[in-house]
Order: structure tokens, then sequence, then C-alpha cells
């Protein structure tokens, strides 16, 4: 019993200070992976008989909304298409890099942590697909987080409203630049390090400001909820709520950035 | 080979309480419900050591704890060392807990998770998750309420199967 407490004392501050642990991990991963596959069986039967009684009628007005979206979608896309090719010119001349557009791949949302402390999903696309660790993740409405964990069929995203995570941001309207940081209460950032003269305001967006080098810029992230200035206290109190559907989205986009792409190609499958 | 289903069925039950450990909610389900679920696994852990103290104990339990730390991606050992000292309070107890009823049985799991729950908060302290939940009260009391129902479904599947 006392060896069984040192070798769980050992593993813990083993896996704590260093990484030797996540070969052991990913391994292990891979073992218990099908009992995360059985335990999203029940989920899955009953979205698949909701399917089956849908009514004809009503899917075919969800057919014909979509078709409408995707004709509106589709002509924006073009309209952006010119906007990116203009912008691009428009960096060349003022000398600075070309910004290529990021590629996507859709995942299946497959389980959710069930730990109160930690706000973490699963997603059911791994390193087979080419997921490495630190890749952004979005849904259709903004950013939801970064994968922390890949197994060969899973991957593990933390989202941003955990409290272990920070997002560098960008103000949309006025350009300033803040530290978003989870709370590990759904739906709420706290922005940290608010002057009391900075140029924010309710309903301000925050964007992703690709400082970091992790996330790309650009991204939605959150709307500024609430500004609290203490006058006794340095800094305003604000805080956000994101703009992705966190807990809602069953569909999540990986994002790969071009320059992993190419690296990948180059490595050679 | 008279022992191979008895150890089919425990091992069964453990990966059925890990599915349940895991398991998502729908999406109408608020997340607090989630938060509020009984520790499966180590019910299932007490059960088959408080049962059979001489095929199950700390052993199984450890490799159990390793498993549901992977699949719940904490540290290594969280839930191994959680799991361990639990079977190994359950084997010690075990002859006087076989003789209570179901109901004082479960008084008896409250304490037990209660302890488990509090050690689970020191390990997440010194992992630097250090924030009070009252989620960590709620599922101990949650699993005690739920013991008389996990009691009778594994004692009628080892009288079913005669595991022994």
């Amino acid at each position: 019993m006392l060896g069984l407490v040192l070798l769980s004392c050992a593993l813990l501050f083993t896996d704590y200070f260093t990484d030797y642990l996540d070969g052991l991990r990913s391994t292990l991963n891979a073992v218990v992976t099908p009992v995360i596959y059985v335990s999203n069986i029940p989920g899955r039967t009953v979205r698949g008989l909701e399917e089956i009684v849908e009514s004809r009628s009503d899917l075919r007005d969800r057919l014909l909304e979509l078709e409408q979206e995707r004709l509106i979608l589709q002509a924006q896309s073009f309209q952006m298409a010119s906007l990116v090719a203009e912008n691009n010119r428009l960096r060349e001349l003022l000398g600075s890099a070309a910004k290529l557009r990021d590629h996507v791949l859709v995942s299946e949302l497959v389980g959710v942590n069930p730990d109160p402390g930690k706000d973490e999903i699963l997603v059911d696309k791994g390193s087979a697909d080419r997921v490495r660790v630190g890749q952004p993740v979005l849904d259709a409405y903004g950013l939801i987080g970064q994968v922390i964990e890949v197994s060969p069929k899973a991957s593990r995203v933390m989202l941003i409203t955990d409290d272990r995570h920070l997002l560098p941001v960008q103000v949309n309207r006025s350009n300033l630049r803040l530290v978003a940081r989870g709370t590990g209460v759904s739906g709420q950032l706290e922005l940290q390090h608010v002057q009391p003269t900075a140029d924010i305001k309710v309903g301000d967006l925050l964007v992703s400001s690709g400082l970091g080098g992790r996330f790309p810029v650009g991204y939605p992230v959150a709307y500024v909820s609430e500004l609290d200035h203490d006058p006794g206290r340095p800094f305003v109190e604000t805080y956000a709520s994101p703009s992705a559907r966190l807990e809602r989205s069953r569909h999540v986009l990986l994002v790969f950035s071009t320059d992993q792409l190419d690296a990948d190609l180059s490595e050679g499958p | 080979m008279s022992w191979l289903p008895g150890v089919v069925i425990i091992l069964t039950s453990i990966v059925f309480a890990m599915i349940l450990a895991v398991i998502a909610l729908p999406d109408y389900v608020p997340l607090e419900v989630g938060y509020l679920r009984p520790q499966w696994v180590a019910l299932v852990v007490i059960y088959w050591v408080i049962a059979l103290p001489h095929r199950c104990g700390p052993i199984i339990a450890w490799f159990s704890g390793l498993a549901l730390d992977v699949l719940m991606s904490n540290l290594l050992g969280h839930h191994a060392l959680l799991l361990a000292v639990t079977a190994y309070a359950a084997r010690h107890l075990h002859q006087r807990i076989r003789m209570y009823g179901v109901w004082q049985q479960s008084l008896v799991i409250l304490g037990m998770m209660m302890c488990y729950q509090m050690i689970s908060y020191w390990i997440a302290g010194m992992s630097g998750d250090g924030r009070w939940r009252e989620w960590y009260v709620l599922s101990a009391v949650s699993s005690a309420l739920i013991w008389p129902m996990v009691f009778l479904v594994l004692r009628y599947l080892r009288r079913q199967f005669d595991v022994s």
C-alpha cells in the first residue's frame, strides 16, 4: 500500500514538474479512447433519432434557409477575395508580408471534461489528421480555445474561459491591446490591467491580436460586458463575454496556419 | 478458469463506471448537473473491495485510477492515489460495513467520499488549482445518495454471475 502511495506521488511530481510522462500519457490515451467513444453513443443515438423523426417540411424549410444563406455567403466571399487581393497589394506597397488565408478542419465535439475546475472539451480529430498541440480552435462565432493534448484519434481543447488560459486581444474599435484571462466561470473573461483612461466601452468587440504567435490575428473573441471602476483601485475591473458559443457548439474548426501546412508537406506524410 | 467470468464482470463494471464518469450530457442540461455527478468509479471500486476483499484491493483501484486520470486529463497519479487509498480504507472496514444496512452504509460512504474529495482538493491545490468549490462536497453527497442503487445493482450482478 505504501508502495502504491509513493508510486502515485512520484508520478504526480514527475508529471507536474517535467514532461517525461507525455509519452506514457498519449499511449494510455489511445487505450482509453474507446471509453470516450462509447460514452458518446447515447448522445449520438438521441440526435440520430431526432433527425429521423424530423418532419419532411421542416427539413425542406431548413434546406431552403441554408441554401439562401449559402448564396449570401458565397457572394460575400467573392467580394472578400478581391478585398484580400487589394489588401495584399497595399501591404506590398507598405513593404510588409502578405496575409495568407488560414485553412480549417471541421471537427465534432465528443466530450466535455466533467471536472468543474477545467473548461475543456474533446474533439474527434487527432494526430492522424495532423492536429498539433497549440493549434487554435474556432466555431462559427469566434475563438473557442486551443489544443492542449493530442492522441491519434482525438484531441483535448482548453477553452478560453478556463482559468489557466490567457489570450492576447485587442479592441477592434481603438486597437488597444489587452490580455484576456479566463475566469473559470462559463461565459466570462476578465481583461487584465485596463487603465482608467483606456479607450474601451461596454459592447466593444475584442479580436485576437496575434501577439504571442499562437493565435492568428483578427478572429473575434468577446464583447466587453462590464466596466467597473472603483477610484481606489489602479485598474478598471473589466469583463467580457465570449462571442463563440463555448458550451453549445457541436462542431468546431481547427485552424491550420499556412506555415504549419508547408512544414508538414516538406516533412512528408 | 472459473475465475475468468468474475474478472470480466469486475472489469466491465469499472469500465462502465468510467463511461458514466465522463459521459457528455445533452446540450439542454445545464453544466452544473454534470458537476454534481457521483464519483462512480470510487463507488464501484468500494463495492468490489467490500464484497471480495481477497480479490479486489488497492492494486486494481490504482490502475483504474490511472485510466481515469488520463480520461479526465488530471495529473497522472491523482485518481490513482485517491482510489488506492479508498480501496485500502474499504478493505480495512469491510467486515463492519457488511454488517450495516444499506442506508447506514450510505453514511459510511459519505464519510469516505468526503475524505476522497478532501485529498482530491489537496492534490489539485498542489498542482496550482487551489480554488475551493462547493461541488467537492455536493459530489460526495450525491455519491452517498446513489450508493444504495450501486450496491443493489452490483450485488444482483455478483449473485447472478456467481462472482467470488
